[in-house]
This record gives C-alpha cells, structure tokens and sequence, in this order.
C-alpha cells in the first residue's frame, strides 16, 4: 500500500496543436509526502504549469499514473474531479482571482457552496480562514478595497477554507512587490510549520523555490532534479543581489 | 444555498451593469407588453360586439337592402330598397314570429335652444324598443296611437338626453331636427357602450310621422315608402331558420324575382354574424399576439447575446469556479439562473406595462380592453422558456470550458 500523498508515475501529457504534437509532460515521476512544502520550478514552457495543473485535478495526464490520497485520479471524470477539487486541492494564483462584486467573506465561503454545506457552517470555516490569514478586520471589503497582499491573503484563505489536503500556489507572488511578496511567503511557511500544510510552490523564481524544503526542477517536460533544501531562506531575508 | 447565491450572485451582477441589463430584457419586455395589451384589446373588441349582438337577441333576424344589381350588361347599377309595403306584407304573412318591427333612419342636426348634436333619428313602430332590448327610464315609449296620428313624439337615448339636455329633465320638451319638432315624451335606459357603435346616442319617432313630416324625398323611391330594415324576431332559437326561409320566400314575392335570380335584400341572422364576427376578432386577436410573440423570440435571441458576451468576459471567474469545486452543471445552473432573472424579470415589467397600455387605452374611452389571466400567465410561462431556451447554449458553453485554460484566459 502506497502511503505518499502524491505518487506521480511516468505521467505524459501531449497536446494536439493541429498537426503537431507537444509533449509538456514526457515521463515526469515522484512523490509528495504529507507535510512536505515543496517547489516545482522551471523556465516557462518546461510543463511546470501542465503539471500544476494535473497535480490540481484541473486536467487529466495522456498516460501514467496519478494516485491522490490512495485514490487513482487519472480515471476519473469531470464530475469526479471537480469534487476532488472541491475538497483536497487549495489553489492560490498569481492574479489572485477574487470575485470583484463579493466581499472577502463571500469569496472564501466561495469553495463551500459548491460542497453542499450550510450558511452558518460556511461562514464559521470561512472567518476561520480568514483569522488564520489575519484579515478578520477586513472580511467585509471588497477586492477594490485592498491592497495586493491583502488579496493574495483573501485567495489563501480561500484555498484553505476546505481543509485541503494541498495547497498548490502558481507564482503567487508573482504580482506582488517584493516586500508583500515576503509576507505573503511567511504566511506559506507559517501554514507550513504550524498547521503541517502540505504545499505545492509553482514558480520560476529561483529565490523564491528556496524558501521551500525540496525543489523539482523541471524541463522540456522532465524532472530534471529533484533534491532536497535543507536551509530553505527565511521569509523577510533580502533577495541576493547576485541570483542564486 | 447554491440556489439563494446563484440568484444574488445573478441578481448583483444585473443590478452592478443596470444599463446593459435593461436593454438586454427591452425585447423581452416590449415582447411581453405588446402580447398581454393586444390580447387584451382584442378580447375587449371581441366581447364588446359578442354583447351588443347578444343584447339585440339572438332570435333576431334583420331584412336590409341586397347588393347592388347588374340589370343588364352595360347598364348601369341600381340602388335596391326594401320597403313598408314589403313591411305590410311580411307582417301579414310570417308565422312563429314575435314581433316585426320596420324602421328608418336618417341623421340630422337636433337642437333644443343652444344644445344641438348630430345623431341618427328611427322611425319606428311599438315593437322596434322591445325588440332591440331597450328599456324605458323615464316617460313611455313610442306606441300605436302616435302612428296613426302622426304625433311629433321623440323618445331619446340616455346619451342623447345628457347631450341635449345637460340641466334639465327631457320629458316635455321640444327637440328640433330640420325645422320639425318633437315632443320628448320617453327616455331610454343606457344599454351601456360597448365599442363602435353608441346605441344610446339614438332619437326614435313614429314610423309614419317620420314618412309625413320629417324624412320627406329620402324615404321616398319610386312612390314607395322605404325601410332602412326590418327586424323580425323569431318566436324561439328553434325557428329563426323556418322564418328566414319564409322571410326569404315573401320578399321575392314582393320583389317579383323570376327563379334564377339573386336576391335583392339580405336576410342576416343574428346568431350567425356572432358566430362569424367571434371568430374573426379570435382570428385576429390569435394574429396580434402572434406577432407579439416574435418580438418575444428576438428579445430571447438578445439575452441569449448578452449571455454569451457575459460567458467571454467571465472565463477567468468560470475557470476559478471550476478549481474550487464547482462541477458542470453548477456552472450550466448558474448561467441558467442569470437567463431565467432577466427574462423573468422582463417577463413580469412587460406584464405591468401590457396591462398599463389596456388600462390607458380603456380609460382613453378607445376600446374596453381586458387583461385575460391566460394571456398574462401564456406569456409569461413564454418569457421563461425564452431565458431558459436562449440560456442553455451560453451556459453550456460556459459549463464545457476547460478549467485550466479558462484560468489562464485574459
């Protein structure tokens, strides 16, 4: 019995562009194990994103095997995988991707409607959230009402309203000046220690994977090293001004 | 609570682009509006002229000069007449019958001092009221003696009373038409307008005073006396169709018809111009609203545009539904609740606004409209299967995105 969290398996992932074929994904294995907080990075184009993607239950591989928490996700159907979505998998993004007219609060209770739950419940979990992000002052602004990083903390809390098994963050701070954008990395590596979050770092920065414990560093669509970090950088610590 | 957010969700999104949303459910509105208020006045004509047929019963048969006749090729037409001797005959004659009453009308300027109107005066006999359902408010109505006498007696329509006589009681007063007077010694009941024709605007005197005093050449063709019409009422529904064979076969006596050919006069039963005028107004009222209801199915292609122009521009918000969770059909249920809020929303200012233009047009004295319930919950039910008919392709399409590539759309 396999007891990792994630066991990714020769999955491939080919995409019909007319006549041509792309592979983003050409054999990509490894695992996650529960707790980890790990970055996938890669120039664009590696099939970082594909990868993020089917990680995230949003799309399904060409080939190879994807088991999620004892559960084959690569057999399962649209209905089958939003409902995965709905209740493992936490994404954060770079555009922070907030509904506009709904206040915070409603954005986080967002993830909740889809899973049947009732109002009250749904607003306890979501002010919950909230407080963990620290912006229980703030759940009745608008999106035009915050700043970025108050946003970006919005979109985590979001993430976290189900009690994901994972969180996978796609360069969020990539729209984030550099001392929000520490902020917003404290609060990753505080799930992390704190609650024992498992997540999943997308970007191409590499000043930003090594806040993280492991790094799969991926190109042309192949793990190209998978090793791991162990002084991951303080959030706060000034980027270098050579890059690493 | 996926219902009550979609519908506030909807509901908001409407309201925060107020603009764009009023004229995406204009088509459905005006669509609306046009059915209820057209079925509503087509309603109203119809019953208007069901019941003023029905008020002059429904055994009556009428007697009116035919067509006109083609006497011989190149010739020219003649004027046709039915007249008092055809009158005297019919009464002679005609079995299973209640009354026969002959009458002729002409339109004059009446006057009593200042007050004056133009309106249709009848020569009529004792049986014309009662025939024609007319009750007598005031006074008496026209009877034998003032025939014979050639008495200068009017009884006037309840209209014709307020007109001439706006301060004072009618009874034994003069009226004047072309220099004749009359005595007003009767006023009628109102028999309450029912559309085109007033039939309380009306001014009835002796048939034969009228010939002597008032009508003079008019009523006069070829030495004989004329009728407007003659009206005979059947003595039961059972025998309309025996006394207008009868009627029929008298006035071609009385008329000197060789067989062959045509009559020169109609004899129309009342029963059957109901029936005739009943589907004819349902016939046109069915056409209005049909062409009403195109207006609906543009209006419904219109939100179906919107629609998909909202799915375009919402591809980020639908690909992030779909990555927290949210399944096809939520996103199919979504769209669809946003179509049925504008069409339902439109459905019901149209139903508001139809019913307005009835009341306007009502209360304008042009035609008494009726709002139907049918017509109000026809197109209503229509405008909810507009939003939900034009609102599955644009949520299909929006259910059927790919969640990834829906989030990296710009």
């Amino acid at each position: 019995m396999n007891t990792s969290l994630i066991d990714i398996q020769e999955m491939t992932k080919v995409f019909n562009m007319g006549e041509i074929e792309v592979h983003a994904l050409a054999g990509v294995s490894f695992h996650i194990e529960k707790g980890e907080m790990v970055a996938i990075m890669g120039p664009s184009g590696s099939g970082k994103s594909t990868l993020m993607s089917i990680v995230g239950c949003l799309d399904v591989p060409t080939s190879g095997s994807y088991i999620l928490e004892n559960n084959p996700v690569e057999k399962m159907n649209d209905t089958q995988l939003a409902d995965v979505r709905g209740h493992k998998i936490g994404f954060v993004f770079q555009q922070f991707n907030l509904l506009p007219r709904a206040s915070a609060l409603e954005n986080v209770m967002l993830p909740l409607t889809y899973t049947g739950l009732s109002a009250h419940a749904s607003r306890e979990k979501a002010l919950h959230a909230l407080e963990i992000v620290g912006l229980n002052d703030r759940i009745h602004h608008h999106p035009n009402e915050l700043s970025g990083g108050q946003q970006q903390r919005v979109a985590i809390a979001r993430a976290l309203v189900n009690d994901p098994s994972i969180l996978i963050a796609d360069e969020p701070t990539g729209a984030l000046d550099s001392k929000t954008g520490a902020e917003i990395m404290e609060l990753f590596q505080s799930l992390h220690q704190e609650y024992g979050q498992t997540i999943i770092l997308v970007t191409h920065d590499p000043f930003i994977a090594h806040h993280t414990d492991r790094i799969i560093h991926l190109a042309d669509g192949h793990v190209i090293s998978d090793v791991p970090n162990p002084n991951p950088i303080k959030a706060g610590t000034p980027r270098p001004d050579d890059e690493i | 609570m996926l219902i009550t957010q979609n519908i506030l969700t909807a509901l908001r999104g409407l309201m925060s682009n107020k603009l764009r949303s009023a004229l995406t459910i204009l088509g459905i509105v005006i669509g609306v509006a046009a059915v209820v208020a057209l079925m509503a006045i087509g309603n109203g004509a119809t019953s208007s002229i069901t019941n003023r047929i029905a008020s002059n019963g429904s055994n009556l048969l009428n007697i009116q000069a035919g067509r006109q006749q083609r006497p011989a090729p190149g010739a020219e037409f003649s004027q046709t007449y039915v007249t008092y001797a055809d009158y005297q005959a019919l009464s002679q004659t005609l079995t299973n019958v209640a009354g026969i009453s002959p009458a002729f009308q002409s339109n004059y300027t009446v006057t009593h001092y200042a007050q004056s109107e133009n309106t249709g005066v009848t020569g009529v006999t004792e049986s014309y009221l009662n025939l024609h359902t007319y009750q007598i408010a005031q006074g008496r109505g026209i009877n034998a003696a003032d025939r014979k006498q050639e008495n200068q007696v009017a009884v006037i329509g309840a209209t014709t009373a307020q007109n001439l006589f706006p301060n004072s009681d009618p009874l034994g007063q003069t009226i004047i038409a072309n220099h004749v007077s009359f005595t007003v010694v009767g006023v009628l009941q109102s028999k309450g307008s029912t559309g085109f024709i007033n039939e309380d605007d009306v001014i009835f005197i002796p048939l034969e005073t009228g010939y002597s005093k008032l009508f003079g050449a008019n009523a006069i063709h070829n030495g004989q006396r004329v009728l407007s019409a003659i009206a005979v009422s059947a003595s039961s529904a059972d025998t309309v169709d025996t006394v207008s064979a009868q009627i029929e076969f008298v006035m071609r006596h009385q008329h000197k018809l060789a067989p062959g050919v045509a009559d020169d006069f109609r004899v129309s039963n009342q029963a059957a111009l109901l029936s005739t005028l009943s589907s004819v107004t349902s016939t046109l009222t069915t056409f209005l609203g049909a062409i009403a209801a195109l207006s609906l199915l543009v209006g419904g292609i219109g939100i179906m545009n919107i629609t998909l122009v909202s799915v375009t521009e919402r591809t980020r918000e639908i690909g992030l539904r779909k990555a927290v969770g949210a399944r096809k059909d939520h996103i199919l249920f979504q769209f669809l609740v946003e179509t049925m809020t504008l069409s339902i929303s439109g459905g019901v200012i149209g139903i508001i606004l139809g019913a307005a233009i009835a009341w306007a047009v009502t209360h304008l004295n042009l035609i008494t409209a009726q709002v139907t319930i049918s017509s109000v919950i026809l197109s209503f039910f229509f405008a909810v299967a507009i939003g939900l008919f034009f609102g599955i392709y644009p949520a299909y399409r929006a259910a059927n995105l790919h969640p990834m590539e829906a989030l990296r759309s710009e």
